[in-house]
């Protein structure tokens, strides 16, 4: 059998049939495509969200407010109200603590922030002067918060680097300028360096006031959102989370550990949930993306048995010259799998195309796995044979005489 | 000794039937209705005889050209092509057949649509495992024969009728085969090019094709050496054709 010549045959009558072809490789265009652009997607945010968590070092604990046993996913700040400033002050001047290197606490809650004629919504974090060391905090001009702006619920702001350039444009130095967050005044005192990433509590994207000033003046709040720890060692991170969980429970006159209102998590506690989510929500995207592949080769299935239908003769004909059933089955076959190859190219340059502008759009950094282009290529092409062999076996059992007697 | 067995070497040759076919009967059977299509059919042709398969329609003349054809098989009786026996064969075996043994010729031409003249002549040879060179040459050659040198490239839909039906015989000289099988090949042809169509057929059966022709006008059965006549699913009469029309040149 030459294959060679029945490529070319299936390929010219496709060419042929531009309409039909056309249509059928939509299904499967639409198909890879959304499989590779929704796999790339998800496993794009999964990995910036992870590089986030990760930029933040391995021996930060985090403390939140809130029953440990409620779901993995972080809850919204400012949700639960069980965390105080005292918390924080106890595990840092307590003796039976010794594993802990810096302690801070932090209250956050999106405030409008103006800047003469120019506003933004954006994350207000109240924090201890520790926050700059725990949460390794860069300053490009100007200082941090320091201990005297605490006690004294001084009205001082540090910039993150995008809210300094969103609210005083690029290339000019607003340390010294005032600003005002929920219509209270502002000294600038300093301005953050870039760290990039977006989204996921970007420090580029906050403003940083004292916790007295964030709790007593702005919001009127007693709790924290959170309190950070940084560990001294990643060798004592448990020893720390039990020094730390036992201390808070005594805090709050708990005895029962299960009953404890609050959760302390490391870091790779956080990573793995976030995984765990960001990991479903990939698989959800790529089930998905799956039933848009099979209904592509519902597609193909369908217009092949037109086909058969419509070339009846055509079968026939063939038959009475001599071909056998392997042969039109493989010239059926071979149309649906150019097809869904081409197809599948077709899709994957899509797919491709499409994930790169969607991470742009969200800036996120394109992640195109190769084996995900692979398999939903090898499904494409499989999508063909499996959904062109019914139509094909169909077309190779029609008997000559009937087929030739077809009008 | 040798004489003879060179002699009947001579004879398998020359004078062994093309096609044999003895008590050949065709039953249909549907929903416990039986139909007897064809009914105790016996007859031979010899190498490069030219004959008409006459009937009107319903006399089982359509069921004995697919028997004969190998598009399809006999209920009872033998049926003999060139030698090999079509009867038991299985479908693949019958495509294998059609391929090598029969060149068919249908009413309705047909050929594949939106396929140029030479492409189509190439088919059956796709089919029969032959090189692309060599059965370009062949294709070629064959249009030649039939006038449509000039229209190789040329689709069905850009030929006339009577040129569709010369890549059609062009097709099925394309394997060389033992027989011409044609089923009303006029049938769709003005008569002017009717008379064209059949003066190509008489032509290859000068250089010893052997060509049956299934038809119910007298008009073109005239054509042919022999004539047998089929009614209600039994011959009627076989004849040899004393007044056939010459060809004129």
């Amino acid at each position: 059998m030459d294959y060679q010549e029945l490529a070319i045959e299936s390929f010219t009558t496709l060419v042929l049939n531009k309409v039909r072809t056309g249509l059928a490789m939509l299904g499967v265009i639409i198909g890879i495509g959304s499989v590779i652009a929704l796999m790339s997607l998800g496993q794009s945010s999964q990995q910036s969200i992870e590089n986030q968590i990760k930029s933040l070092g391995s021996n930060l604990l985090t403390v939140q407010p809130g029953a440990p046993n409620t779901g993995g996913i972080q809850g919204a700040f400012g949700g639960n109200t069980t965390l105080t400033y005292n918390d924080e002050k106890a595990i840092k001047s307590s003796p039976k603590i010794t594993t802990v290197k810096n302690v801070t606490a932090e209250f956050r809650k999106n405030a409008q922030v103006t800047a003469g004629r120019n506003n933004t919504n954006t994350s207000v974090s109240g924090i201890t002067p520790e926050y700059q060391q725990v949460r390794n905090i860069s300053i490009a001009s100007g200082t941090f918060i320091n201990d005297g702006h605490l006690l004294g619920l001084a009205k001082v702001a540090v910039l993150g680097s995008q809210v300094a350039i969103d609210l005083f444009g690029e290339g000019t130095n607003p340390v010294g300028q005032s600003i005002r967050i929920n219509k209270m005044s502002f000294t600038v005192i300093g301005v953050t360096v870039a760290k990039g990433g977006s989204g996921f509590q970007s420090p580029d994207e906050a403003v940083y006031i004292p916790l007295t000033t964030a709790q007593k003046q702005v919001f009127g709040v007693d709790y924290v959102s959170a309190i950070y720890i940084e560990a001294k060692s990643e060798q004592v991170m448990t020893q720390a989370q039990n020094e730390i969980g036992y201390l808070l429970l005594s805090q709050h006159r708990l005895t029962d550990p299960t009953q404890a209102d609050f959760r302390i998590m490391s870091q790779e506690d956080i990573l793995g949930t976030v995984n765990q989510v960001t990991g479903t929500f990939t698989a959800l995207l790529a089930g998905i993306a799956a039933i848009s592949l099979i209904v592509g080769g519902i597609g193909i299935m369908n217009i092949m048995l037109v086909t058969v239908t419509e070339r009846t003769r055509e079968i026939g004909l063939r038959k009475a010259l001599g071909a056998k059933k392997k042969w039109i089955i493989t010239q059926f076959l071979m149309e649906a799998v150019i097809i869904t190859f081409i197809g599948g190219l077709i899709g994957v340059i899509v797919g491709v195309l499409v994930s790169f502008i969607i991470s742009k759009l969200l800036s996120l950094t394109p992640v195109l796995s190769i084996p995900s282009i692979l398999l939903a290529f090898g499904v494409s092409a499989g999508t063909g044979i499996i959904f062109g062999w019914y139509p094909a076996q169909k077309a190779s059992n029609l008997a000559p005489i009937e087929a030739l007697r077809y009008e | 000794m040798v004489v003879e067995t060179l002699f009947e070497l001579e004879i398998n040759n020359h004078f062994l039937p093309m096609i044999k076919v003895s008590h050949l009967s065709k039953i249909y059977t549907n929903a416990d209705i039986k139909t007897v299509a064809l009914d105790d059919i016996t007859f031979d042709i010899k190498r490069g005889e030219f004959v008409a398969i006459m009937g009107p329609s319903g006399s089982g003349k359509s069921t004995l050209m697919h028997i004969l054809g190998a598009l399809d098989t006999p209920t009872v009786g033998e049926y003999w092509l060139d030698g090999e026996k079509i009867a038991d064969l299985n479908e693949d075996q019958l495509a294998d057949i059609r391929n090598r043994k029969i060149g068919f010729v249908f009413q309705a031409y047909n050929l594949l649509p939106r396929t140029t003249a030479i492409k189509n002549v190439m088919v059956p040879m796709m089919y029969g495992n032959i090189n692309k060179e060599e059965s370009f040459n062949k294709a070629e050659k064959y249009l030649a024969m039939v006038g449509l040198s000039d229209r190789l490239y040329h689709a069905p839909n850009q030929l006339s009728g009577g040129q569709q039906q010369r890549v059609a015989i062009a097709r099925a000289l394309s394997m060389n085969p033992s027989i011409i099988l044609a089923d009303e090949p006029t049938g769709n042809i003005a008569s002017s090019q009717a008379a064209e169509i059949m003066h190509i057929f008489e032509d290859l059966n000068e250089q010893g094709h052997t060509i049956i022709l299934i038809t119910h006008e007298m008009e073109i059965a005239e054509y042919t050496k022999r004539i047998i006549h089929i009614r209600d699913g039994r011959i009627k009469e076989d004849k040899q054709n004393g007044h056939r029309k010459l060809v004129k040149k």
